[in-house]
């Protein structure tokens, strides 16, 4: 049972990161608070991809001369870690460009609340 | 939402435990017998490339041209942003 | 930025603290092959090494540092030189981004490769330093032209 609780927690953690950031998503009507939900959903998938990368009695993937890197037990998994560090990157990027357009938005139309909008855009 | 979270959470018990290296991704052959790419890298990655840090090896070397790819994509990112915004400026200005 | 006033102690701060940011940005490029690091993080480090002089000074100050108008230009330069190693690594009978047949003489292919991931680090760290303060400078002036 402690075996489970330990092998399963990270996901459980992650999950309900990613439920609240979808909340946000779904049911905020500011679109400043929808960008926020967003931008924890990308965390909590990050997280997960980084807490399945980890192994046990293993070190990161730097090698270390005293280490053998015959056995790959030795070391973590470097694959997901470099695909992390790429999305993270490009999280930053596509943030800036949401928060262009909401700029660009609320100069034009001087709210940003949903329900507001659809009634001025129409 | 949080029907959901329960969805997914029961479906999490079924994932194999966090860090335990007899998982399918972190074995050395995969269940089609053929070589697992993490565990390839982790053994080729200073023979290849005479760098000890395997992360930076996959990162430029291995999959580099998906690094290309990401490099573009940050760069129409700012490219965006400045054609949003300096537009706004001279639309603005044209209504005045 | 709508309102703005001087604070000596926020940009005597900044000020210290800003060049040992940038240091060790610089620091985490180039060390990136022995320890965690490398080109986006390194790029990260002095993007907000510059920004950090743009938050506390503002406008005028932050003139006497990387202009505005000298964002766009780092940023090409960064994905030019990224792209250039591709290409001539091409030209040399390889194929793309293939950094074993770079026109550096008297070298193994390991370590031919081991400085092809290095100046593409440098290319990167240069566009990832660009195109954050570009993104910010972006903002900060479409919220003025309001």
């Amino acid at each position: 049972m402690l075996d489970f609780f330990t092998g399963h927690y990270a996901y459980w953690f992650t999950i309900i990161l990613l439920c609240v950031g979808l909340y946000g998503i779904l049911f905020k009507k500011n679109l400043i608070k929808k960008t926020i939900g967003l931008a924890i959903l990308q965390i909590s998938v990050v997280l997960y991809f980084v807490s399945i990368a980890s192994k046990w009695d293993a070190t990161v993937p730097v090698l270390d001369p005293n280490i053998p890197v015959d056995q790959v037990a030795n070391y973590l998994n470097p694959l997901p870690h470099t695909l992390m560090l790429t999305a993270i990157v490009v999280g930053v990027a596509t943030l800036g460009v949401a928060f262009t357009l909401l700029i660009a938005i609320y100069n034009r139309y001087n709210t940003l609340d949903e329900q507001e909008l659809i009634e001025k855009i129409q | 939402m949080i029907l959901f979270a329960g969805v997914l959470i029961y479906a999490a018990n079924d994932l194999p435990y966090r860090g335990d290296p007899d998982n399918l991704m972190h074995v050395e052959k995969s269940v089609t017998n053929t070589q697992v790419k993490g565990n390839y890298f982790v053994q080729n990655a200073y023979r290849d490339a005479r760098t000890p840090n395997m992360v930076t090896v996959v990162l430029g070397d291995y999959r580099s041209i998906d690094t290309f790819g990401e490099q573009v994509v940050i760069y129409t990112a700012g490219l965006i942003t400045l054609l949003v915004l300096r537009r706004t400026r001279k639309i603005r200005r044209a209504l005045k | 930025m709508r309102r703005q006033f001087d604070s000596p102690i926020v940009i005597l701060g900044s000020r210290l603290l800003s060049p040992y940011i940038m240091v060790f940005g610089w620091y985490v490029i180039f060390h990136g092959h022995y320890s965690p690091g490398g080109g986006f993080q390194g790029g990260a480090l002095l993007a907000a090494s510059i920004l950090l002089i743009r938050v506390a000074g503002g406008r005028r100050i932050s003139r006497l540092q990387i202009q505005e108008f000298a964002t766009t230009p780092l940023a090409v330069i960064g994905v030019v030189i990224y792209f250039a190693t591709g290409l001539v690594s091409m030209a040399m009978g390889g194929y793309f981004l293939d950094y074993e047949m770079l026109p550096i003489p008297g070298l193994d292919p390991a370590w031919l490769r081991y400085y092809g991931i290095l100046i593409i680090e440098i290319g990167i760290g240069l566009a990832v330093m660009a195109i954050l303060i570009m993104i910010y400078d972006n903002m900060v002036r479409g919220e003025d032209y309001a």
